[in-house]
């Protein structure tokens, strides 16, 4: 798809957006190393233009759950990046009040259904969202986002098949960045994804995922279809994962050089600069404004994280019932 | 007031709470039997019968017969219970939550929790439980105290027709996550159960028979073999008092620590394996909370830790029986 199709103003926050996610992670990895972000995180670096470009297609309302590679999702469906940032150093004034950390941020109001720290948990979650879509009648859709290792999980065929045979309003995004945890996809993985969801004739689109224009048409498509009542669609989107498979990863099974070649050729900022230099959509001073802007507002972010409180130890034991007795 | 089967009152509560609330939905395997096919509709009304007319009354949309996938509809029914639905989503054995434990254990008990406190999952998980049926050891297991372990979980498990009927009644308008356990023993079981809609609030225990000698605790259809207990140590001049707690979360501390001061002395009986039960869990809090009222040792009455074997006669040994409860009772009496 052209980049034509985009106003000026969308391309400015396409672009945004993607670089939000980028800096928000690189700064996670970095503030990780004071130790002051409690435990571990998954980093979507790398992966930016699956979330941006898939919800873009999205209405404030609709649904998506996410993975336990959940900032970037949560970002691109509106999360706000201060309350984000506090919930990964534990503090009270975050998105979860600090009590769920990154692998568990969900905003509801911005119909984020979760991060999850259990594989494709997430897709059958979203078929009972897109369920209530359906029998509620609210015009809404739904997007499970999910890993290629999700592909492995049992749960994601009966999801797939779910969706089908009850025709929801649901797209399942299968972000592939090649590797489950540290293992290869291509080491664990029989046959291919896409005919996987083709068996249960579920609509796919394969997807180069460091071109955000690409995701976006593809994305358009399969909320079109969800949205006029024709069911689940799946983009298989293939993805660069920047870091390991968690902030401390090490990350030696992928070599040097593999490493250095994914940053150089598949960025997705950086495709995003020369696909609107080329066609003079967007003056490369005005994206270098972007730049700063997302740096000033990740640094407020971290200086804000940093100040908020933790939460009182009456947190504890609240929150677990509405009611209990 | 009119006689009713268990299934009978929960029927009831179905039908008048899907009336009610268009909201309230329902999913499960052969919920109705025959759906797809070209024979009768509703052909079997449930695997027990218990969700009988409720397709002809609500229709398809929200009577849903699903694939045998556990993990897929009870994840959705969690889902759909995030966003606006009441789900009741239905395990025909609760040992099938062996496949689907994810979606309640790690998924819905959790969402509220891990979501600030933003989040609300009204969603029950009907199931069947226990032994009788000389089904093996895969359909038959009292499983409650996974349950009852989970914080996020609120696990009710009726043990006569009109608490089967208030308490689910309960389950549905709860705003939290609730494990509603059906013994399959109890079904044809008949007792008084009003026309009209009631609820029984959860924590609630019932004094199922009145008794100064021996408190018996006895949980879901072990409260039949308690009052068969009852009625043979009363023969002997025994006289039993029966609680049952009807809800394990919550647990109606105060009712049980209040009858355990007063008679001290405690018999247990549970159809579960007793390592990290509900009547080691009932027992540890009694001895905690009231050792000095205590005139015997708790005595628990429960299956063996064994699986539940087909065999009639090792069936019929692994159950708690009303000998045993006698048996347990009359020992702490004689001390």
């Amino acid at each position: 798809m052209s980049a034509l199709q985009l106003s000026h103003d969308e391309l400015v926050n396409v672009y945004r957006t993607m670089r939000m996610i980028r800096r928000f992670e690189e700064r996670v990895m970095q503030e990780m190393g004071t130790g002051d972000i409690p435990g571990n995180t998954h980093l979507y670096a790398g992966q930016e233009a699956s979330a941006v470009g898939v919800c873009l297609q999205l209405r404030d309302d609709d649904y998506i759950s996410s993975t336990h590679r959940g900032h970037g999702h949560s970002i691109a469906k509106g999360v706000d990046i201060d309350s984000m940032m506090a919930e990964l150093f534990g503090r009270a004034s975050g998105t979860c009040g600090g009590k769920g950390g990154s692998q568990h941020i969900a905003d509801l109001r911005k119909g984020m259904l979760g991060a999850n720290g259990i594989v494709a948990a997430g897709a059958p979650i979203t078929c009972g969202a897109a369920l209530s879509a359906k029998l509620l009648g609210t015009g809404q859709v739904a997007v499970a986002f999910a890993g290629d290792g999700a592909m492995n999980e049992g749960v994601m065929s009966e999801s797939f098949n779910l969706a089908k045979i009850w025709m929801l309003p649901i797209i399942f995004v299968i972000e592939d960045n090649g590797f489950g945890e540290a293992t290869a996809n291509a080491h664990v993985s029989a046959g291919s994804f896409t005919r996987r969801a083709e068996s249960y004739d579920i609509p796919t689109i394969e997807v180069d995922g460091t071109d955000v224009f690409s995701v976006y048409a593809a994305a358009g498509e399969a909320v079109e279809r969800a949205r006029a009542g024709g069911g689940p669609t799946m983009l298989h989107v293939h993805v660069p994962r920047y870091y390991g498979h968690y902030s401390g990863d090490p990350d030696t099974y992928r070599t040097p050089e593999e490493k250095a070649a994914m940053r150089r050729e598949r960025d997705c900022l950086g495709n995003f600069r020369k696909r609107v230099k080329d066609v003079s959509l967007v003056e490369t001073a005005e994206l270098d404004a972007v730049d700063e802007e997302v740096e000033a507002a990740i640094d407020r972010a971290v200086s804000a994280a940093r100040a908020a409180p933790f939460p009182p130890m009456s947190a504890l034991t609240t929150d677990v019932y509405v009611k209990y007795l | 007031m009119a006689q009713k089967s268990f299934r009978q009152a929960l029927n009831e509560a179905l039908h008048f709470e899907m009336g009610r609330d268009p909201r309230v939905i329902m999913m499960g395997e052969d919920l109705t039997g025959g759906a797809g096919a070209n024979g009768v509709k509703d052909a079997w009304g449930g695997p027990f019968g218990v969700t009988r007319g409720l397709l002809d009354a609500f229709g398809p949309e929200r009577i849903r017969d699903t694939p045998i996938s556990e993990a897929a509809f009870i994840g959705a029914a969690a889902g759909a219970a995030l966003t606006g639905l009441r789900p009741i989503a239905e395990i025909m054995f609760v040992d099938f939550a062996g496949v689907c434990l994810d979606q309640i254990m790690n998924q819905a008990a959790k969402f509220r929790y891990m979501f600030g406190g933003r989040a609300k999952t009204p969603l029950v998980v009907r199931a069947t439980y226990g032994a009788g049926s000389r089904s093996g050891s895969q359909h038959t297991q009292a499983l409650y105290p996974i349950f009852t372990h989970i914080p996020g979980l609120k696990v009710v498990i009726p043990s006569t027709p009109y608490d089967a009927k208030g308490l689910l009644l309960q389950a549905i308008r709860d705003d939290d996550p609730v494990i509603f356990l059906e013994h399959k023993m109890l079904y044809d079981t008949v007792g008084e159960v009003p026309d009209g809609a009631y609820t029984i609030p959860f924590g609630e225990a019932r004094v199922a028979r009145d008794g100064k000698d021996v408190l018996i605790v006895a949980i879901g259809r072990m409260v039949q073999v308690a009052e068969e207990a009852a009625r043979k140590l009363a023969a002997e001049g025994i006289s039993a008092c029966i609680i049952d707690p009807r809800t394990t979360s919550p647990l109606d501390e105060d009712t049980l620590l209040e009858f355990t001061e007063t008679i001290g002395r405690v018999v247990i009986v549970d159809e579960a394996n007793p390592r990290c039960g509900v009547a080691a869990d009932i027992s540890a809090l009694l001895a905690d909370k009231c050792f000095d009222a205590l005139k015997a040792p708790i005595k628990l009455v429960t299956a063996p830790h064994s699986p539940v074997p087909y065999a009639p006669n090792l069936e019929d040994a692994y159950i708690p029986s009303a000998d045993a409860v006698v048996k347990a009772a009359t020992s702490i009496i004689k001390r």
